[in-house]
């Protein structure tokens, strides 16, 4: 059924809905409700793409776990499981977020929209501040992938200083983006750009979360330390010679043909699954933050109305994925008894 | 293009997510032994089937939309169970190396 005001091809960059109700359906669809359902297809399509993708690592966890159980027994007492739980209750956060802005969007309430855009970006920079504390706090005690495994005793940690230069490094993109996007923001706002402002305000916000996050990490495991000190998070002997921290003998089995990978004990091998799953999850939600602040530009342009929110929507189910696909992670690799 | 989710079950079926994060959290101080993964894993689903049909939307979507979901995990399904069943088959012939010294043969 042909709407009668059919106008061509859309005008580019949209300044609002005064062009007529059909503006935003692209030439080859027929009806917005076809581009709609289209576009949703499609974007299920690429998150079964994504599942796949990621069960890959799922597939290498499963049968390193099913064949030595006692090695991710002993190795998850090096994840803190108070941080990762906070950590899954601010990515369920975000998703409660994205979905309510996909309702904003639905309504045509473009102010709702921004914030639980930039509520949910906040999440997720949040999640990747905490993300950072963790890492580093792990290559602090010497808890790298592969061949690079090389765990250190408590003693020699706390000496140190070399406890927060990883930090810094990580904390260097955030730190330029929270500078720029605050400079941005004033700067529009002198001039009058006001949109322009807000986008650049609420991705300063987003940059100050990551801070945030990162003071949380470092707060919630001293707390938690003094209420729960039954499980430790560190190994708890020095490590002698060709032998790991705090493992049995038992447990240091180095698999394999000599002429190949020997060396590699499979407490590495769960740290070389830990951090690709969770590497791989965190780049998942950098390219999520990015995508949502184009959403949050096109938003505060008022390109979002009730008649046209298919981009909100799609993203809105890409960001549920990311969520998804930390439910199933923080069990697996945090909660391992 | 039709049904715009209501505030409070957005805000219900978030609170229930948190409930059963923390339920999962605290399975953990409970020894349960061998069925400790079995319960994460099924708390977890829970919690995956939640956010699919309210926050996706898929309970109100187009069916076909969940059916290429299914289908997908469908595979995933083959793809774990095929895979562990090939490494179990052959584990008891593995060769284990002591640190050390050499092993086997």
């Amino acid at each position: 059924m042909h709407e009668s005001a059919i106008s061509g091809a859309p005008h580019a960059g949209g300044e609002g809905h005064s062009h007529g109700s059909e503006y935003h359906l692209a030439h080859h669809f027929e009806t917005p409700r076809q581009q709609f359902d289209a576009g949703k297809l499609g974007m299920w399509l690429f998150l079964v793409t994504e599942v796949l993708f990621f069960s890959g690592l799922f597939a290498a966890y499963a049968v390193y776990r099913s064949n030595h159980p006692e090695v991710f027994v002993d190795a998850h007492k090096y994840l803190d499981k108070v941080l990762g739980g906070f950590n899954t209750i601010v990515l369920l956060f975000s998703s409660l977020t994205m979905a309510w802005g996909v309702r904003c969007a639905q309504l045509g309430q473009k102010r709702g929209l921004t914030w639980c855009l930039t509520a949910t970006l906040i999440c997720a920079s949040l999640f990747l501040g905490i993300k950072a504390v963790e890492y580093t706090h792990k290559w602090d005690m010497g808890l790298y992938w592969g061949q690079a495994f090389a765990p250190v005793a408590e003693g020699a940690l706390h000496g140190g200083h070399g406890h927060t230069a990883w930090l810094v490094y990580l904390s260097i993109p955030a730190a330029l983006a929270l500078l720029g996007f605050a400079v941005r923001a004033v700067i529009n706002r002198v001039r009058g750009r006001q949109e322009a402002a807000l986008v650049a305000f609420c991705l300063t916000l987003t940059a100050l979360a990551f801070f945030v996050g990162v003071g949380l990490g470092k707060a919630v495991p001293a707390v938690t330390s003094k209420l729960l000190p039954a499980e430790s998070s560190v190994p708890e002997a020095a490590p002698q010679h060709g032998q790991a921290a705090a493992l049995p003998p038992t447990q240091q089995l180095v698999v394999g043909d000599p002429q190949a990978m020997s060396g590699i004990s499979l407490t590495a091998i769960f740290f070389s699954i830990y951090y690709a799953m969770t590497g791989v999850h965190a780049i998942h939600i950098l390219a999520g933050m990015g995508v949502l602040a184009w959403l949050l530009g096109r938003a505060v342009r008022g390109e979002f109305t009730d008649k046209y929110f298919g981009p909100v929507d799609f993203v809105g189910l890409y960001w549920h994925l990311v969520d998804l696909i930390w439910i199933y992670l923080f069990p697996l690799l945090y909660l391992i008894h | 293009m039709a049904h715009v989710m209501p505030v409070r079950v957005l805000v219900g079926i978030f609170l229930i997510l948190v409930l059963l994060t923390i339920v999962t959290v605290a399975a953990t101080f409970f020894p349960t032994g061998s069925f400790e993964i079995w319960i994460s894993l099924g708390i977890a689903t829970v919690k995956a089937c939640l956010v699919a049909a309210y926050f996706m939307h898929l309970r109100y979507d187009n069916p076909m939309n969940a059916v290429i979901f299914a289908f997908g995990l469908i595979f995933v399904a083959l793809f774990l169970g095929l895979t562990m069943m090939d490494t179990h088959q052959y584990q008891g012939d593995l060769i284990i190396n002591q640190p050390g010294g050499m092993g086997g043969s």
